[in-house]
């Protein structure tokens, strides 16, 4: 009796293998952000985004087929592969993002990786994928050298500094056509590696658009006051102040811009401080009118970007954020690749994402398309500005996207 | 009138500086024991007065006396605890717990409370006051106001009543004042408590304009230190000074050199100050 359950178990195990081997393997992609550490939460947001970018991918969902691969059948160039995501922790530190990266490769044998949020270690970790030939997709870092060291495996979907600084002047001078005095602007940033970059190309490209930079103010976002800056501001009252700042900094320039009764005609966030919702919940009902930059817009009811949300909404009980959707983005961009090159042979993976042509109404983000250039950067990549209007920002320029019109001047607390 | 804006936002930050050191030069100036956690302090009397605030919706008054209540209790748990015994060991030992302690509360907080910044309502001490067209801060008035009631009644607690003396007994010689029928833990305890009490309502004023997080000791914990060493060992109102002047370098330096500079400043002086008097201000020889 007992040799022939044996014998049935051994029968039921072969065939369970070859049913394992006639059903394509999963496909492996890692995903390395900082999952705990100062930045936790907004590594934890990317990844619940990515993990439902690979649902949509591997089940069925009505509604997602203007998406690549959002008919939910997997890979259907590898027989219906399933995706499978390996999240990597590397807590915001670069030489854990390269030793990350290693595991992912060597150990899990990832087809492509996803990441990093912090641009100091999205440089560490691609130099380690580089060297082993392995395509590293970066989402939502936007520091220069991450594409400028001539790497052949890093691809980066996201738009960096100079589409937002274009785009800011761009908007500023259409601001300015249709009747607003615009002339000088103030750059205002926290001095380390974020505010300096991005400040150094809003400052160039404020010169190129023939603005006048009236004021250039670095401070500490660590610093325990910003009443000497809001005061240089009201000295030299540029026309429009642009913000790279954190949360806590940001917070604090609101608030003091009402206690010393300060209102420029144009305010523009950079992201970050600004986008933190913890900076609505502060001082939203003082920031009335400020603009911010993004490319994630929820949409109207449902849409595919509606969706998504709420799908997000279900997982994280939060709206989902740009960052995060910049990280989905590259996350689709990367399967999509795979899934053209109907194998994870890395070359084979490689070549297809240079040939990767998307178009904007195949995007869950608000870029023009994506469409890498020699350097990995995609030429396509842009946001839209969006305005604090109530609780929420709503798109308003450019009018292909917009929800709303801009309205100048800055509200501010009136 | 910039000038004049400028000198007057100095001054309101340098009463909140003071407002935040009151603990500290009751515990350093007093007792010789360096408390790194002091910024932790104030940072949890900050929580206490959102949550007592957000769940009990106690108005500023009392949850300043809430967080003063809560500091003052951990300021005595603190000194029994962990205080009380590493006084006999060496000096690095005390200098060692209390940074330990630092951590343990900075990144507890971080444990319990998230990352996520929060804050009190905006206009919850109303609007800022307008004289002659000088803008004052309403949190910060009130903050300069707290600083110096709680300076002046440290003062008078230390010089004017025996609570205070005994206080000072012990601090000046721990044997003589048993030999006095003086119980030094208790007098230890009780100026941890006083400490931990400011600290409380630092952190609770501090909170009405200040976005409250787990790192707040790092913007306000070293310019702390500063200001104690600054006003001068031993001396509450060497403090208030001292936060004071040191308020209006930085943004006087800010205002005409930049933010990123008004360190160079500040530190400068500092130095200078501690080179030619090293007691400090108003510290005792």
């Amino acid at each position: 009796m007992a040799k022939k359950l044996f014998s049935i178990l051994v029968y039921a195990a072969v065939l369970g293998m070859a049913g394992a081997a006639m059903a394509a393997p999963d496909v492996k992609i890692g995903a390395t952000f900082p999952l705990s550490g100062n930045s936790g939460n907004a590594g934890k947001s990317a990844m619940a985004a990515i993990e439902i970018a690979a649902e949509i991918i591997n089940n069925p969902h009505p509604g997602f087929e203007a998406l690549p691969l959002g008919a939910g059948k997997g890979l259907t160039n590898l027989g219906g592969a399933k995706i499978k995501v390996i999240p990597a922790d590397h807590q915001g530190n670069p030489s854990e993002g390269q030793s990350q990266t290693l595991r992912l490769i060597t150990q899990e044998k990832v087809a492509g990786i996803v990441g990093s949020y912090q641009s100091a270690v999205a440089v560490t970790s691609t130099a380690t994928a580089e060297r082993y030939g392995v395509p590293f997709v970066v989402g939502d870092s936007v520091a220069a050298n991450i594409t400028t060291r001539g790497f052949k495996w890093t691809f980066r979907t996201t738009p960096v500094a100079s589409d937002f600084a274009n785009l800011y002047m761009v908007f500023l001078n259409e601001l300015k056509s249709k009747g607003q005095p615009i002339n000088s602007v103030a750059v205002v940033f926290e001095n380390t590696d974020y505010g300096v970059s991005v400040a150094g190309t809003v400052r160039e490209a404020a010169k190129a658009k023939g603005f006048n930079v009236v004021a250039d103010i670095a401070y500490n976002a660590n610093g325990a006051d910003v009443s000497a800056q809001v005061l240089q501001l009201k000295d030299k009252n540029p026309d429009a102040v642009i913000f790279i700042s954190y949360t806590s900094d940001a917070i604090l320039y609101m608030k003091t811009f009402k206690s010393l009764d300060y209102m420029p005609k144009i305010v523009i966030g950079d992201n970050s401080g600004f986008s933190d919702p913890a900076f609505i919940k502060a001082v939203g009902e003082l920031a009335q009118g400020s603009f911010n930059r993004s490319a994630w817009g929820v949409g109207p009811k449902d849409s595919v970007t509606w969706r998504i949300n709420e799908m997000y909404k279900a997982k994280t009980g939060q709206d989902m954020d740009d960052t995060s959707g910049r990280d989905m983005q590259a996350f689709f961009v990367l399967a999509d690749a795979i899934n053209r090159a109907g194998s994870t042979k890395p070359e084979a993976v490689q070549a297809a994402l240079q040939k990767t042509d998307l178009k904007a109404d195949q995007l869950m983000m608000g870029y023009q398309g994506v469409k890498f250039d020699a350097t990995g950067q995609n030429i396509l990549a842009s946001a839209y500005m969006i305005q604090l209007i109530g609780n929420n920002y709503i798109p308003v320029y450019p009018e292909s996207a917009a929800q709303a019109k801009p309205v100048v001047p800055f509200k501010g607390w009136k | 009138m910039v000038l004049l804006q400028v000198i007057v936002a100095g001054l309101l930050i340098g009463a909140v500086y003071a407002l935040f050191s009151s603990g500290l030069t009751l515990v350093w100036g007093m007792m010789n024991v360096i408390n790194f956690a002091h910024g932790e302090f104030v940072m949890l009397g900050m929580y206490v007065s959102f949550w007592t605030f957000t769940l009990l919706h106690f108005g500023v008054a009392s949850f300043s006396v809430a967080a003063a209540v809560m500091l003052f209790i951990l300021g005595i748990l603190v000194y029994l605890s962990l205080i009380k015994h590493v006084m006999r060991g060496p000096m690095l030992a005390q200098i060692l717990s209390t940074f330990g302690l630092l951590l343990v509360l900075r990144y507890s907080a971080f444990w319990a409370f998230g990352s996520t910044f929060v804050s009190l309502p905006e206009n919850i001490l109303g609007p800022s006051l307008n004289v002659g067209g000088i803008l004052l801060s309403a949190p910060k008035v009130v903050a300069g106001l707290a600083a110096l009631a709680i300076t002046l009644g440290m003062h008078l607690l230390l010089t004017r009543t025996m609570l205070g003396s005994q206080i000072l007994a012990v601090a000046e010689n721990r044997n003589a004042a048993m030999l006095m029928g003086i119980k030094p833990d208790r007098m230890q305890a009780i100026a941890w408590g006083l400490s931990g009490a400011s600290a409380g309502i630092a952190g609770a004023l501090i909170a009405t304009f200040f976005p409250i997080s787990a790192t707040v000791g790092e913007s306000l914990g070293l310019i702390a230190f500063v200001v104690v060493t600054f006003g001068g060992f031993g001396s509450v109102p060497g403090a208030m000074v001292a936060g004071l002047i040191i308020g209006l370098i930085e943004s006087l330096s800010a205002f005409y050199f930049g933010p990123v500079y008004q360190d160079v400043f500040v530190y400068a002086l500092f130095v200078l100050v501690l080179w030619v008097r090293p007691r400090g201000l108003m510290g005792k020889a």
